[in-house]
């Protein structure tokens, strides 16, 4: 069977017409930054009292009943780190990255808006507008924006559809890996012929057929199969190949993957059970992506994210229910990490008498890690990127610049 | 090109899925009509022998009950995935042979609105009999009546967590000191009735999530387990007051009123001619067309054979062929439709997990995207491409390609389609380009 390559070598040593227009013989070349951004995307509401507790909290185990976690030091228990946050013992991969100095946890964060719905939450996380709109691009798109990048494809959406933080008018190539047999090459050199004049397919044909010659090359035919399936487990293996894309010198520079399992209104579970496995999929796969990276992970910030937390009490069914604020995680070799960042809103005063409350906007640092990490400037992040935000001030000191 | 012609292909692709060998020519005297006559037909049972949700939900329960081991585990994920196979290709044999096609469309459109997904593995042997069994006879029968089908069905009730949830003050929550679990609640205010910006509060989450406790699954010890059961022991007592007005303790009834109440709510009607429009007109349809179709189904108090009449008599969704590109699903029934193979279960259940819409596994109970950006990515273009091939070569005998697209896509196949389908050097590769066409990838 014919290799993509081979098929664009084909295509660009044949008929003038099929040559890679106005594009460099590889995809990403030409690179305007070093520096690598991941967006983790937790959907469903990942409860970040949860993941890192504040067992110092006096109010801590009274209010989270079943689901407290025990102390550092027990069998089970959470992982200290700094005397009164912890860490959920399935995120256990992720502790050496805290002490390394690497991984940076703002607690109590929220991302600027009020509602209870996923499905809301998630478009106004990704758009970076403070309220509901008709959204139809993303802040991450916007920033790559800023960028200048040109027709090199900066960013990268793993998975087959590209999320609406990358959606825009900055076009951003996917991956995702597959498990059906490649085109043939004559087929395709037809079909791009004929979809040159569509402005939806057209350029996405184009697109596609790079990335996956550039993957293959980065990735190998093998890891291009790697089994999808469902669970806690699925995310490792994209979350691997993703750094090895990311990790390539002429690779994509901004990429944003997603993790879901997160809606944990039954059996939530505290040291073990459903959430628990979850976090566990998530470290593992964090974990590989860093490993995955090589040398370009001392130029990274990954931020995970989520669109709210969740109550602060269990539930009828041992699960919690849609919540206000949760945590972020800023995962990275270019973070100043090992530390935890912002103010602790504490529990005894809750939202609603239910949630969380916010102590930090999300979208501070964000802006923070765009303008340091990216050296986008901090007027046009405010204008564009997130917009009506000039009085949320970019959190300054968050990477090694 | 004639009118007739544009509006034939138009109501083959847009309000079915693809024109059938020959069914063009039949459309053509009154496209409109042609769409319009099938809401009075009824709606075929799908042509399987398939088991009921009550068989397969407590053969669920079973399981969780009593095996725990690994291998009777094994054994019986691997009857949910048989069960599965035959269900997936069951819809789509129905699908791709109708006489009727908008029905099978609308059947998907509101199992889709009704999202059940296989995600949860508790509810994968039974997520396309909830289809079959809530959905499909009410497609053209009253909203408020797929609402109570959908609420009252186990798939449903176990989906989004209802089954355990149990008010603080019954009698099973004093006794277990367990209580509410407001997720179907919410979705029921949120994506199946009021909407989002439905005007409800978080009160009115809790409400009806109260109203609603009680509202399960029958266990292994009843008479008829896995059938609903309404349980009086975990129903909070008690009047309730959600969106202003008061329920006074009834039991189930309590729920059966409130539903009804929202179906017949002004912000429902809003909701569910947006969603319409948004599947039948375009991505972005026009504001005038979504308050007809809302003023129709208030006014006919959620009749939703006259509701989906209002939106085919809409002008808009007959001006701009081409305006809504086919999600996976509807790409690969369309494909079915127009080449008459279909292929075995385990090959259609691959080929939507490959195209990233897998039946009954949608990533969120908000079901599956319904516009453009969502589906037209690199990867995505690439990945239809290739099925488009894989599908050709899996052709037992694959039909000319020149009178195909003549089927298909009538007086609106552009020269350049029709030239590269001649040209090609095979059947199989004229099919495939057909198939990928940037007019067939589109409705």
């Amino acid at each position: 069977m014919m290799r993509r390559r081979d098929l664009l070598a084909l295509m660009a040593g044949g008929a003038g017409t099929f040559t890679l227009a106005g594009l460099p013989g590889a995809v990403f070349a030409a690179a305007p930054t070093e520096q690598r951004l991941v967006v983790v995307l937790l959907r469903g509401a990942l409860d970040g009292l949860a993941a890192v507790p504040p067992l110092g909290d006096k109010r801590y185990i009274e209010k989270r009943g079943a689901i407290a976690l025990k102390p550092p030091g027990e069998s089970g228990g959470a992982i200290a780190l700094d005397g009164f946050f912890a860490l959920h013992p399935a995120l256990a991969p992720l502790e050496p990255y805290y002490r390394n100095g690497e991984l940076l946890i703002v607690h109590a964060a929220g991302n600027g808006y009020h509602t209870r719905s996923h499905f809301d939450a998630q478009d106004l996380m990704e758009s970076g507008l403070s309220a509901k709109g008709h959204a139809s691009d993303g802040w991450l798109n916007r920033a790559l924006g800023l960028m200048r990048a040109g027709d090199t494809r900066l960013g990268l959406a793993v998975g087959a559809a590209v999320p609406l933080i990358l959606r825009g008018k900055v076009a951003v190539a996917s991956w995702e890996p597959q498990n059906i047999a490649a085109a043939s090459p004559d087929f395709l050199a037809t079909l791009r012929t004929l979809y040159r004049n569509d402005k939806l397919f057209g350029p996405a044909l184009e697109a596609g057929l790079k990335a996956q010659d550039f993957s293959a090359g980065v990735l190998g035919d093998d890891a291009m199969q790697v089994k999808g399936g469902y669970g806690p487990g699925s995310f490792r293996p994209l979350a691997e190949a993703a750094g090895k894309l990311l990790g390539a010198a002429d690779g994509p520079r901004i990429a944003a993957l997603d993790m879901g399992g997160w809606d944990t209104h039954v059996n939530q579970g505290a040291e073990t059970g459903r959430l628990a496995q979850n976090l566990t999929g998530l470290a593992d796969g964090l974990d590989a992506l860093a490993k995955a990276m090589g040398p370009a992970w001392r130029k990274t910030a990954l931020v995970a994210v989520t669109e709210f937390g969740r109550t602060v009490a269990v539930n009828g069914n041992n699960g919690t229910d849609h919540g206000t604020a949760s945590v972020l995680l800023v995962l990275g070799g270019a973070v100043k990490g090992g530390r935890m960042f912002g103010d602790w809103p504490g529990l005894d005063r809750l939202e609603e008498d239910r949630d969380l409350r916010v102590a930090t906007d999300a979208r501070g640092v964000m802006k923070g890690i765009l303008r340091d990490h990216l050296g986008l400037d901090a007027a046009a992040l405010a204008a564009s990127v997130f917009p009506d935000t000039a009085a949320i001030v970019p959190a300054a000191g968050l990477t090694r610049t | 090109m004639s009118q007739a012609a544009t509006a034939s292909v138009l109501a083959a692709a847009r309000f079915g899925f693809a024109a059938r060998p020959g069914e063009l020519r039949q459309i053509a005297a009154d496209p409109r009509d042609w769409v319009l006559r099938q809401l009075k037909q009824p709606l075929r049972p799908l042509d399987a022998a398939l088991p009921a949700s009550s068989e397969m939900v407590a053969a669920t329960l079973t399981v969780l009950r009593d095996k725990r081991d690994p291998a009777d585990r094994k054994e019986f994920a691997q009857r949910v995935r048989g069960v599965y196979l035959a269900e997936v290709e069951a819809r789509v044999r129905a699908a791709a042979s109708s006489d009727a096609p908008l029905l099978e469309r609308l059947t998907h459109f509101w199992s889709n609105h009704f999202t059940v997904s296989g995600l949860r593995p508790v509810v994968r042997g039974f997520t396309a009999a909830f289809e079959r069994e809530a959905i499909r006879p009410h497609v053209t029968g009253r909203f408020a009546d797929l609402l109570l089908a959908v609420e009252h069905h186990p798939a449903m009730l176990l989906y989004l967590d209802n089954a355990l949830s149990i008010g603080p003050d019954s009698m099973a929550g004093r006794l277990r000191g367990k209580g509410l679990n407001e997720n179907l609640g919410r979705e029921i205010l949120e994506l199946h009735t009021l909407g989002v910006d439905g005007g409800y509060t978080q009160d009115d989450v809790v409400a009806l999530a109260r109203i609603l406790t009680g509202w399960s699954v029958a266990r292994l010890n009843d008479r008829n387990p896995g059938v609903f059961k309404f349980y009086e022991r975990a129903h909070e007592p008690g009047a309730k007051t959600l969106l202003g007005r008061r329920y006074v303790e009834a039991g189930e009834q309590e729920g059966i009123a409130a539903l009804r109440d929202l179906a017949a709510h002004p912000a429902t009607a809003q909701h569910i001619a947006q969603k319409l429009a948004r599947h039948f007109i375009a991505d972005a349809p026009p504001g005038d067309a979504i308050q007809r179709i809302a003023s129709v189904f208030r006014d006919s108090d959620g009749d939703l054979a006259r509701v989906t009449e209002a939106v085919v008599r809409e002008d808009a969704a007959w001006r701009t062929p081409f305006a809504k590109i086919r999600a996976p699903g509807d790409l690969v029934i369309a494909a079915c439709r127009a080449t008459g193979f279909t292929p075995p279960g385990p090959m259609l259940a691959n080929s939507l997990r490959v195209l990233d819409q897998q039946p009954f596994f949608a990533p969120q109970p908000t079901g599956w995207p319904d516009e453009a950006a969502s589906w037209v990515s690199p990867e995505a273009v690439l990945r239809r491409a290739q099925w488009c091939e894989v599908f050709s070569r899996r052709m037992p005998e694959p039909p000319d390609p020149g009178a195909l697209v003549e089927a298909t896509l009538g007086e609106l196949a552009p020269a350049e389609t029709l030239e590269a389908v001649r040209a090609a050097p095979s059947r199989r590769v004229g099919v495939a380009l057909l198939l990928a066409s940037a007019e067939f990838q589109r409705r």
